[in-house]
């Protein structure tokens, strides 16, 4: 039970043309997936490990810089793991183990590590991928997951998905106006009984819709397979400049476990 | 409810993700005795409407408001297969696009949300298919339990996740009685709408909620005496 995800899937991208969104998709998507894997690895209880997320951080704020993200736009992208924040707020409280005591409250020190790199970890895989969406079209990320092998039918079903998503959007809000003008208030249980089956009207008309679409494609001459744009190449030194992020990140983590 | 990146560690998140894969590749086989070529087209506007309606909050209580999670009423609308299909895309753009749940989660979230909800709520509504009378109530029972269950069954799934990978050192004990206590309260909720979307279906299109196909009956066609001297038109 997040926040819901307004504007769209195309919000989240921000257009510019620097190095960071010239970068071909499916090494983006590679690069943040290992900086992401690279912390995680980092150890939870050592010494060092908050110096380690504050080089993390600092190089996702390089990046950010490069691509032109604004702190705005970064700061926003925070907001999905606002629940998550309140279950780190409560390990301290509920891990075993030595206590100690901050402000009069006793707490478990393995609990407060925990916690803090709980939230520092969430923290900045969300910066690496908020990163990534700001500098990636959806159209690219889809082209990237087809280049690194995703199977056909979850790429076709991804397609639909970006492609549809403001379609039905589009009427999900225009529902709501409907049912806002005639004085509709959703506050209290007995609000289900509108929403309901609007719900179920939204789906029977997404479905309605999915079929004219395949119609509309069967007489175009859709086989099962959608046709491709030539495949994209990325050469070493693209591959160098996006590996560079989690590459720095993992000696980040070498440095700490070294000299920690 | 996404689980981010950090909060289990490396291994269990690579053993997740491993089942995560198994599970996909089963749905990709099993979806297409669903949707037979169809599926591409239908899956990813089910895939659209799941995403839609989980940005349709609902008010549940004392101000807050919940959202569907929306597995186990896929799983009724299209089929298991398809729907796992579906929660993964879903998933996966969340992961992507906004950054919910991380991407290193990502098998985790597929397994707790698409798998485990999907296999109890889809599990359940069958099983109580087959014991309940054969009516729009007995299906809207057996989704509505299905749904519900659902829920607490995929929280409790992660708390056993979090104490074999998680890196806090809790007592297991009251954290499985506060999620599995937060969770029921969230599956009431995704059962009462579940039931009630699929009961707006069953009205409207009964043809398109698969896992009612038992209810329709096939409808012979013959002439009625009294419309035997109107024209076609009229007699729609």
């Amino acid at each position: 039970m997040g926040a819901g995800h307004g504007g769209g899937l195309a919000a989240a991208y921000v257009p510019g043309d620097s190095p960071v969104h010239r970068l071909e998709p499916h090494t983006k998507l590679v690069a943040v997936l290992a900086f992401a894997l690279v912390v995680v690895a980092t150890p939870v209880h050592a010494g060092w490990a908050p110096l380690a997320y504050a080089g993390f951080l600092l190089l996702l704020l390089t990046v950010a810089a490069v691509a032109r993200v604004r702190p705005g736009r970064l700061l926003r992208g925070l907001v999905v793991e606002v629940p998550f924040v309140l279950f780190a707020a409560l390990l301290p409280f509920v891990s075993r183990g030595p206590r100690t005591d901050v402000l009069g409250l006793s707490l478990s020190e393995s609990g407060l590590a925990a916690g803090g790199s709980i939230l520092a970890k969430a923290t900045l895989s969300v910066l690496a991928a908020t990163l990534l969406a700001a500098t990636t079209e959806a159209r690219g990320l889809l082209r990237g997951l087809e280049r690194l092998r995703l199977p056909t039918v979850l790429v076709q079903i991804l397609s639909f998905m970006i492609r549809y998503t403001d379609v039905v959007g589009g009427e999900l809000r225009r529902m709501q106006v409907a049912r806002e003008s005639r004085g509709f208030r959703g506050r209290h249980l007995g609000a289900l009984k509108v929403l309901g089956p609007a719900a179920g009207s939204l789906f029977i008309r997404s479905y309605e819709r999915g079929e004219r679409v395949h119609l509309a494609m069967l007489s175009r001459g859709y086989t099962g397979r959608l046709p491709s744009g030539p495949v994209a190449v990325a050469g070493g030194r693209a591959w160098a400049t996006a590996l560079s992020l989690p590459l720095a990140a993992a000696a980040v983590l070498a440095g700490g476990s070294l000299l920690g | 409810m996404h689980v981010p990146d950090g909060f289990l560690d490396a291994t269990t998140s690579t053993g997740t993700a491993a089942v995560a894969a198994a599970g996909v590749a089963l749905a990709l086989r099993g979806s297409r005795h669903e949707l037979d070529e169809r599926t591409a087209p239908m899956a990813g506007l089910t895939a659209v409407f799941v995403f839609a309606v989980q940005m349709m909050n609902f008010p549940v209580a004392f101000g807050t408001s919940g959202h569907l999670m929306g597995g186990a009423l896929a799983a009724v609308l299209v089929g298991p297969w398809t729907a796992v299909l579906c929660l993964t895309v879903v998933l996966l753009v969340q992961a992507l696009v906004f950054a919910d749940g991380g991407l290193t989660a990502l098998g985790t979230n597929v397994t707790l949300l698409g798998l485990v909800a999907i296999g109890v709520g889809y599990g359940v509504f069958r099983g109580l298919r087959a014991v309940l009378p054969a009516t729009r109530t007995g299906l809207l029972a057996s989704a509505g339990v299905g749904a519900f269950l659902s829920v607490p069954a995929a929280a409790l799934v992660f708390v056993g996740l979090f104490g074999l990978g998680g890196v806090a050192d809790v007592a297991l004990g009251p954290v499985t009685a506060a999620m599995v206590g937060v969770h029921l309260l969230i599956g009431l909720g995704e059962a009462v709408i579940t039931v009630a979307v699929l009961g707006a279906v069953l009205t409207v299109r009964p043809d398109l909620v698969r896992g009612g196909r038992h209810l329709l009956r096939a409808r012979e066609l013959a002439p009625r005496p009294g419309l035997a001297g109107a024209t076609a038109v009229d007699a729609r």
